[in-house]
C-alpha cells in the first residue's frame, strides 16, 4: 500500500477541489434546513390540526416522504419532475445550477417529513391542558399555537430536530447521484483523477465526522443547558 | 397515464428481476435479498456489539463505543466507497458490488441494532439478570436464555424499522452500479428515454408499498403488544 500523502490535502488544486466539495455540502446543509423548518412546523400544525381531512393530508406527506429512499427521491426531482413543468419554467431551472436547486428540493421535503414527526411528538408532550386554557383566554388554535404550545414544546423538539440536522448533514452526500459536486462527489473525482483514493476519502470522512461531531456537540450543550421543564 | 400502462406492460420482469434466468439477479427481488441479508447478518454483530457497549470492563466497551460513533457520525455513502475502494486493496480480493453493498450495510446496520438492542436490554427490569444469576446462571447463559429472549420481543417494532431503513439503504447501490431496484429503473430511463417522471414514479410507488406496508406491520405488533401488556397488568391487579 502506498504512502500516506497529507500534502495533496494541504494545498493545490485538489485541495482546492475538496475544499469547494465541503463548502457545497454545507450550503446545501444550511438551505435545506433553513427551508425543511418551516415546512416541517405546517405538516406537524396539518397531523395536529382539529379537521380530519387536514389530518389526513398530512400522514400522506409524512408516510409517502419516509417510505421512499431519498435516492429515489433525488432521481425523480433530477430526471422526472422537470419534464412536467411548462416550458416557461423549465428554462429558468436549467439555466441555473439545476442540479443543486433538484438536490435542495429533495433534502428538503425528506427532511421535513421526520422533522414534522418530531415537531408533533414535541407539541403532543405539552399538557393539553395548556391548550384547553389557551382556548378558554379567548385565543384561537392558531395564535394558542403559536403563544402557549409552542414556546415551551421548543425546549422538548431541539434535541431531535439537532439530531434530523445530523442526519441531513449525512443525507447531503446522496446528492452526489445526480451530480451535485459536493463533498462525496469531489472526492470521488480527486480519486479517480490522482489515483490517491486514501487521502481523498480519508479527508471526506474527516470532514462529515467532525461536522456530525460538532452537530452531536451542540445538541449535548442544548439538553444540559436548557433540560426539559416539568409541567 | 398512457405511459405508466405501456411501460409496467414491457418491463415488469425486467424491473422485478433483472436480467435473472440469462444473467445475474437484479431489481426488486435483489433490493429484498440483500436487504435480508444484511439485516439477517448484521444481527449477531449487533448483538456482539450492544454487549460490548454495556460491558463492565472499560478497555471493551470504548473502543466498541467509538466505532459506533464512527459509523453512525459517516454517511452510508462514505461506508460503501471505503468498501468498495479500500477492502480489495488491504485484502487483495476484488470483491464485486454486491458483496461490497452487503458488507457496508452489515458493518452500518450492526451500529445502529447495537443502539436498538442495547436498549432492548437496559430497558428489561434489573431483577430478570439478578434472579438468572442467582439460580446459577451464567452472565451469558443469564442473557441467552433470560434476557435476550425478551428483549428482541419487545425490539421487534423496532426490527421491522430496521429492516425498512435497510430497504431504502439498498438504494444507494446505484452508485457503485449494483443492479438493484433503482439502478434498473434507471437503466429503463435510458432506454424509454420519454416519461421520465412516470417511471420514476414507479419507482417511488414501488418503494412506498413495500416500506409502508411494513411500517403498518410494525405498528400493529407495537399495538398487539401493548394491548397484551395492559391485560397482564389488568390481571395482576385483580388477583
Amino acid at each position: 500500500m502506498p504512502e500516506f500523502d497529507a500534502s495533496m490535502l494541504l494545498s493545490g488544486r485538489y485541495h482546492d477541489m475538496l475544499l469547494a466539495g465541503l463548502w457545497l455540502s454545507i450550503q446545501l446543509l444550511a438551505i435545506s434546513l433553513v427551508l425543511a423548518l418551516p415546512l416541517a412546523t405546517c405538516i406537524a400544525l396539518l397531523r395536529l390540526s382539529p379537521f380530519r381531512l387536514l389530518r389526513g393530508v398530512g400522514f400522506a406527506y409524512v408516510e409517502t416522504i419516509r417510505n421512499i429512499p431519498l435516492l429515489a427521491h433525488m432521481l425523480f426531482w433530477y430526471f422526472g419532475a422537470p419534464e412536467l413543468l411548462p416550458e416557461a419554467a423549465k428554462q429558468w431551472l436549467y439555466a441555473g445550477n439545476t442540479e443543486a436547486s433538484c438536490a435542495v428540493i429533495a433534502l428538503t421535503l425528506y427532511t421535513a417529513a421526520y422533522m414534522a414527526e418530531d415537531i408533533r411528538s414535541g407539541i403532543r408532550a405539552i399538557s393539553f391542558v395548556q391548550m384547553e386554557a389557551a382556548r378558554a383566554l379567548g385565543l384561537s388554535f392558531l395564535a394558542a399555537m403559536r403563544l402557549v404550545i409552542l414556546p415551551q414544546a421548543m425546549r422538548v423538539i431541539t434535541p431531535p430536530l439537532i439530531s434530523q440536522t445530523l442526519n441531513l448533514w449525512k443525507n447531503t452526500s446522496i446528492a452526489t447521484v445526480i451530480g451535485v459536486a459536493e463533498l462525496m462527489y469531489q472526492a470521488g473525482q480527486v480519486e479517480s483523477a490522482s489515483f490517491r483514493s486514501f487521502e481523498s476519502f480519508a479527508f471526506a470522512t474527516s470532514a462529515y465526522l467532525s461536522l456530525s461531531l460538532l452537530i452531536t456537540a451542540l445538541a449535548a450543550w442544548f439538553q444540559h443547558r436548557y433540560p426539559p421543564r416539568a409541567l | 397515464m398512457s405511459g405508466f400502462l405501456e411501460i409496467i406492460d414491457t418491463y415488469w420482469l425486467y424491473f422485478l428481476v433483472g436480467q435473472y434466468p440469462n444473467g445475474p439477479l437484479g431489481g426488486l427481488a435483489l433490493t429484498l435479498l440483500l436487504a435480508s441479508c444484511a439485516l439477517v447478518m448484521a444481527m449477531p454483530l449487533g448483538i456482539a456489539l450492544a454487549f460490548a457497549r454495556i460491558s463492565p470492563w472499560r478497555a471493551v466497551r470504548w473502543p466498541v463505543s467509538l466505532l459506533v460513533f464512527v459509523v453512525r457520525g459517516t454517511p452510508l455513502l462514505m461506508v460503501v466507497f471505503w468498501a468498495y475502494f479500500f477492502l480489495p486493496s488491504v485484502t487483495g480480493v476484488k470483491t464485486n458490488q454486491f458483496w461490497t453493498m452487503l458488507i457496508a450495510l452489515v458493518i452500518f446496520d450492526a451500529a445502529y441494532l447495537a443502539e436498538i438492542i442495547r436498549a432492548g436490554i437496559q430497558g428489561l427490569p434489573k431483577g430478570q439478570m439478578e434472579s438468572a444469576r442467582s439460580l446459577g446462571f451464567g452472565y451469558f447463559r443469564a442473557m441467552r436464555l433470560v434476557v435476550l429472549p425478551q428483549a428482541i420481543r419487545h425490539m421487534l417494532p423496532s426490527l421491522i424499522n430496521q429492516f425498512i431503513s435497510t430497504i431504502k439503504e439498498t438504494s444507494l447501490g446505484y452508485i457503485i452500479g449494483l443492479a438493484e431496484v433503482s439502478f434498473i429503473t434507471s437503466q429503463i430511463n435510458t432506454q424509454v428515454m420519454v416519461y421520465p417522471a412516470q417511471i420514476y414514479l414507479v419507482l417511488g410507488l414501488t418503494y412506498l408499498l413495500l416500506c409502508f406496508g411494513l411500517s403498518r406491520f410494525a405498528y400493529w405488533l407495537e399495538r398487539r403488544r401493548g394491548k397484551q401488556q395492559a391485560a397482564l397488568v389488568a390481571r395482576k391487579e385483580a388477583t
